[in-house]
């Protein structure tokens, strides 16, 4: 499979790729990074793009930091790096439960964390997982850089609220490594691509009663584009996470979805899964805070 | 080597240094000088009229060669030819042209070709021809075929019908009209793609001053390729020499002659250059052929003690746009004669109508028809055994063909050479602990927990096959075997055969066998297969038929070179032959240990010629041409254990037990690795794979994101285990292990689905069993269920 020509630059520093994004006319141009999802599309002519900008290369996309109350990881951060980040996995694990369930090692050799994000593919793992830790995906544009919620980024299908000449540069990823916190990442894998039929993220803190303090549940695969499950939480909070509460508050858990369907999973499938899954993710966060 | 004996033991494939280091030599490895690439633009509509194409930007492209349309061959090629010609079915035989002449009949259908400098140039071309198209009404199932009014393909096969091939044994009317009990059932064998790692490629070279053409070709069957090559381009057969060395893999879908390989061929021909194509993925999955795609209605009359006494099946088969070059008879002789299995059934009739349709042509994949015929029977003897509330392993053994009974005719005509049935099922139960999982499944259903249990007590034939019988059924061509065994004056052994491995081992397999039989070491003996240029004659591998058959006429050959070499010892020996015994590599005088003389004394003694006995011909060298006398039976019981998951429909397989007798085994490690691939490529058939075509003619399921090809975390640990009931009528034993995985194994799956689900109500899911399928099933049953309170 051959593409069609393009130029490829590879920029050493976050401004020349930022000049570079201006220099070419919008749609003309594409950031690429681990090029697990562009590169395909581009072989299969399913995608035209006149020039492509690797910042792969770019120190500023790269590292993984704690700020505190929260992990910066560079969006240019390879999941394999993610995985093996012990500051992740102690911090975050949430990333490292979804990450790892991400295509395969040759996938996880060379996609991105950013990537991922920015290319907001509706079956991706990382978009359920920065919404249920209310991530924020830090952005640089011609003017300036500016932080956005999770809970704003993800608009619509392959669509987020980065502008077309912006960069995304980081993701910082809420700690759950507090006392009484708990997540998990439940996967529908399809069989053959590995993306997620439907995947949920869950993220559960419990007061010292064993009452939810707060839930939160990110859907990925079901819709047309990652969300939360708002309803499910609201449900949830104060009480206790037991077998009827769960299933009670996940019976509305595809509430609202703009649901996909194809040939291996229908829309009513997904909605289906995503009412099993929404509850077996949160039994396995909520079990997972009660031992912490 | 550690081993006693070569033959009979797990000597690693001499094959897999090479392949898994990047070091083999497949087809899209060659490089010639001059060499130029092609790329085939296929139609994107499934069918439609071409009424103008301008090439003219395409030309113009820079390193663009030349650019052909099915106008530029017309009189210069003939069409691809259909080489299974079933007899008394009204076969009818459209014309297939490499590239359409004014029709396309299906998404991947060959409109124009470019020959370029390099592969991304010939790509870039194709986006630059215009081709304007008036789609045509498309129908791609062969029940929307069938029907009145339905959009017609080709004019010379009206209401799409390619052909109707009936069989019938015995007095199928009189048991139905007397049977106790009938059970009926529709089943669909979904389309399948047969997914070779390697793709198709052809690197065609013509020489214009000898008038010859050499062509590399990743073909299961270089031979026939080569027959099939003069058929369509009219080169004269002697002038053609084909090259398919490292083939990676084919599972049928390189058995067929292809409209690229012919392509390839001509531009080389008309430019005088070499000509290299090779497919991309997105390609071979709509101009490779496709697998399966059989509808069945079938009808078993019993007995209410269990005993089956008739069966009848009409078949509906999706043959695709063209009849590819086997594909005839796939389902027909392949499919109708096993249907009766391992049962005394003694009373059946099969009526098999094949339709074209606007979809990628079907012909031989794994197993080809033995696998439809086996999930058929072994589905019906569940069916009836909960129609009769009895055991399925009890149903089995009631009609089972009794061991004492060999050889035994069936109801499909077929002579069973031989069998033991029962041995296999029994060592199959003994490893699963039936009685023990039945005891467990009834604990599980009161937690609501579905396990399953599926058997599978198969028969297939294989061993391809007596020519005669080739011959009868309507098969072009012959199906025996020549074999060359040369030993040279080194001592070192070539062998020359006529089959064409492509993963299933035998230039392992066959060296051990020749270097058990002569005394050498196993490395000595090189196997050469896949050169039209070395190797006088052959059919090439499928049908199980690489070891059976071309592996006996090793045998033969061998036989004859340590009957001269006998000879010749003796002469130098001053000895008489009678008096001589052969043993791990020597002549020996009996009596007269000191006297004796190495096959390798004797190969060179042989090769120089020096000292020859009256009237012996020098050199050490022997060829048989083998045909087989009967076809091959090889049988077994499959058994899967799966867990059903009550909310989400997922079926998770806990154990997979495969006890196969495949008769004499000559490398058991060899034999598992088939009987592993074949399980999961009919794993892959029962729980994953479907070809899946919109309305327009569009595959949907075209490529690895879309279409399960499973991989290892979705195939279980399969345990392997044999019983041996050698083949009678071969020299060898063997009866041959390439199919027998995947014959065996889908029906186990869904038998154990359907045993899970059965305290549900529920008799039978459509392949392939996916989570959702199985979902809706369970929540049909329980809606259906719900009315009385009982689950």
């Amino acid at each position: 499979m051959f593409a069609k020509d393009f130029s490829y630059a590879a920029p050493a520093s976050l401004a020349e790729a930022l000049a570079l994004l201006q220099s070419q006319p919008e749609g003309e141009v594409k950031l690429v990074a681990g090029g697990q999802s562009l590169i395909p599309l581009l072989k299969l002519r399913m995608t035209e793009i006149g020039a492509l900008v690797d910042v792969s290369k770019i120190p500023e996309l790269h590292g993984i930091t704690d700020d505190g109350d929260g992990v910066v990881i560079g969006a240019a951060t390879t999941y394999f790096q993610a995985v093996n980040s012990p500051l992740v996995q102690k911090r975050c694990p949430l990333v490292i439960q979804a990450v790892s369930q991400v295509g395969d090692p040759q996938v996880r050799a060379r996609g991105t964390i950013g990537g991922s994000l920015a290319h907001a593919d509706p079956a991706g793992d990382l978009p359920a997982v920065a919404l249920a830790v209310d991530a924020e995906l830090r952005a640089t544009g011609p003017s300036g850089s500016r932080s956005i919620p999770a809970t704003a980024f993800f608009v619509d299908l392959m669509t987020t609220a980065l502008q077309p000449a912006e960069v995304l540069t980081a993701v910082r990823f809420h700690a759950t490594d507090a006392p009484h916190a708990g997540t998990a990442y439940v996967k529908h894998r399809h069989p053959a691509s590995g993306y997620a039929i439907v995947g949920v993220a869950a993220a559960v803190w419990l007061n010292d009663d064993g009452t939810c303090r707060a839930a939160h549940v990110g859907i990925t695969g079901a819709g047309t584009h990652a969300t939360r499950a708002a309803g499910v939480e609201q449900a949830l909070t104060g009480k206790r996470l037991d077998d009827a509460t769960l299933t009670a508050a996940c019976a509305n858990a595809a509430d609202g979805l703009d649901l996909m369907s194809d040939p291996y999973a229908s829309g009513e499938y997904r909605a289906h899964l995503t009412r099993v899954l929404a509850k077996r993710a949160l039994a396995q966060a909520a079990a997972t805070a009660a031992q912490r | 080597m550690s081993v006693t004996r070569l033959f009979g033991a797990s000597v690693k494939r001499r094959e897999d240094p090479r392949l898994i280091t990047g070091r083999g030599a497949y087809t899209d490895d060659i490089k010639l000088p001059g060499m130029l690439h092609m790329a085939v633009l296929r139609s994107p509509y499934g069918h439609a009229r071409i009424k103008a194409i301008d090439t003219a930007k395409a030309k113009a492209h820079p390193g663009v060669r030349a650019v052909y349309t099915g106008a530029d061959l017309l009189g210069r090629m003939n069409p691809i030819p259909c080489a299974w010609l079933i007899p008394d079915s009204d076969l009818k035989v459209p014309a297939y042209h490499a590239l359409a002449k004014d029709t396309v009949r299906f998404t991947g259908d060959g409109v124009a070709m470019v020959i370029a400098d390099d592969p991304a140039t010939a790509r870039d071309a194709l986006d630059l021809i215009d081709v304007d198209y008036e789609p045509l009404p498309v129908v791609t199932s062969q029940e929307q075929a069938a029907a009145t009014g339905a959009p017609q393909l080709h004019d010379d096969a009206p209401g799409n019908l390619a052909f109707h091939w009936k069989f019938a044994h015995g007095d199928v009317d009189a048991a139905f009209r007397d049977a106790e009990v009938v059970v009926k059932h529709r089943f669909v064998q979904q389309r399948l793609v047969p997914n070779a790692m390697e793709p198709r490629s052809a690197v065609a070279s013509w020489n214009p001053g000898a008038e010859e053409l050499l062509i590399y070709n990743t073909t299961q069957n270089p031979h026939i390729a080569r027959f099939l090559t003069a058929v369509t381009t009219s080169i004269p057969e002697n002038k053609i020499r084909y090259i398919a060395r490292d083939v990676g893999g084919g599972f049928g879908s390189k058995i067929p002659f292809y409209p690229g390989d012919a392509l390839a061929v001509f531009a080389s021909k008309d430019l005088g250059l070499p000509v290299k194509w090779t497919e991309d993925r997105r390609e071979n999955y709509v101009a490779t052929i496709h697998g399966r795609d059989q509808i069945t209605e079938v009808e078993m009359a019993a007995k209410r003690d269990g005993t089956m006494t008739g069966l009848r099946v009409k078949a509906l088969s999706n043959m695709g746009a063209y009849l590819s070059t086997a594909a005839p008879g796939v389902p027909t002789w392949l499919f109708a004669l096993i249907v009766p299995g391992c049962y005394t059934i003694q009373n059946y009739a099969c009526d098999v109508f094949g339709y074209f349709t606007n979809t990628t042509p079907t012909d031989a994949y794994r197993g080809a028809g033995r696998p439809e015929a086996a999930f058929l029977i072994e589905r019906m003897a569940d069916l009836l055994a909960a129609e009769v509330k009895m055991d399925p392993v009890e149903i089995r053994r009631k009609n089972f063909i009794p061991a004492d009974a060999f050889p035994y005719t069936t109801a499909g005509t077929l002579s069973y050479d031989s069998g033991n049935y029962q041995a296999a099922l029994d060592k199959a139960l003994a490893m699963v602990d039936y009685a023990g999982l039945r005891q467990k499944q009834a604990e599980l259903r009161q937690q609501g927990r579905y396990l399953g249990i599926g058997l599978s007590t198969y028969v297939e034939v294989c061993g391809l096959a007596p020519s005669a019988a080739a011959g009868a059924m309507g098969f072009q061509g012959g199906l025996w075997e020549p074999a060359t065994v040369r030993v040279l004056a080194t001592g070192k052994v070539v062998v020359l055969t006529g089959t064409n491995p492509h993963g299933q081992g035998e230039e392992t397999t066959f060296a051990q066998m020749v270097g058990d039989m002569l005394g050498v070491p196993v490395e000595d003996v090189d196997v050469v297969h896949g050169d039209t240029g070395a190797i006088p004659m052959g059919w090439g591998t499928y049908g199980s038929r690489t070891t059976a058959v071309g592996g006996t006429a090793i045998y033969k050959a061998t036989v004859k070179v340590i009957e001269k070499a006998k000879k010749l010892a003796a002469h130098l020996l001053e000895a008489s032959p009678d008096d001589l015994e052969f043993e791990q590599g020597s002549f020996r005088v009996k009596g007269s240990p000191g006297k004796a003389k190495t096959i390798q004394e004797i190969a060179l003694m042989a090769n120089v010629a020096w000292n020859m006995p009256e009237g012996m011909e020098p050199g050490l060298e022997e060829s048989t041409f083998h045909d087989p006398t009967n076809f091959t039976f090889p049988f077994g019981t499959h058994i899967c254990v799966v867990e059903v998951d009550a909310d989400t429909g997922e079926v998770k397989i806990e154990r997979y037990i495969a006890v196969d007798d495949v008769g004499v085994v000559i490398n058991p490690m060899i034999v598992d690795g088939q009987v592993h691939g074949g399980v999961a490529q009919g794993i892959g058939q029962a729980l994953y794979e479907h070809a899946i075509y919109d309305e327009g003619g569009n595959l949907i399921t075209g490529s690895m994101m879309d279409y399960t090809v499973p991989n290892a975390t979705q195939i279980p640990t399969i345990e392997t285990a044999r019983t041996e009931t050698p083949c009678p009528h071969n020299l060898t034993g063997v009866k041959g292990v390439g199919e027998t995985g995947t014959i065996a194994s889908t029906q186990a799956v869904v038998n154990a689905v359907v045993d899970a689900l059965s305290p549900l109500g529920i008799s039978d899911i459509e392949m392939p069993l996916t989570p959702e399928r199985v979902w809706r099933a369970m929540r049909a049953a329980q809606a259906s269920a719900a009315p009385t309170g009982q689950p």
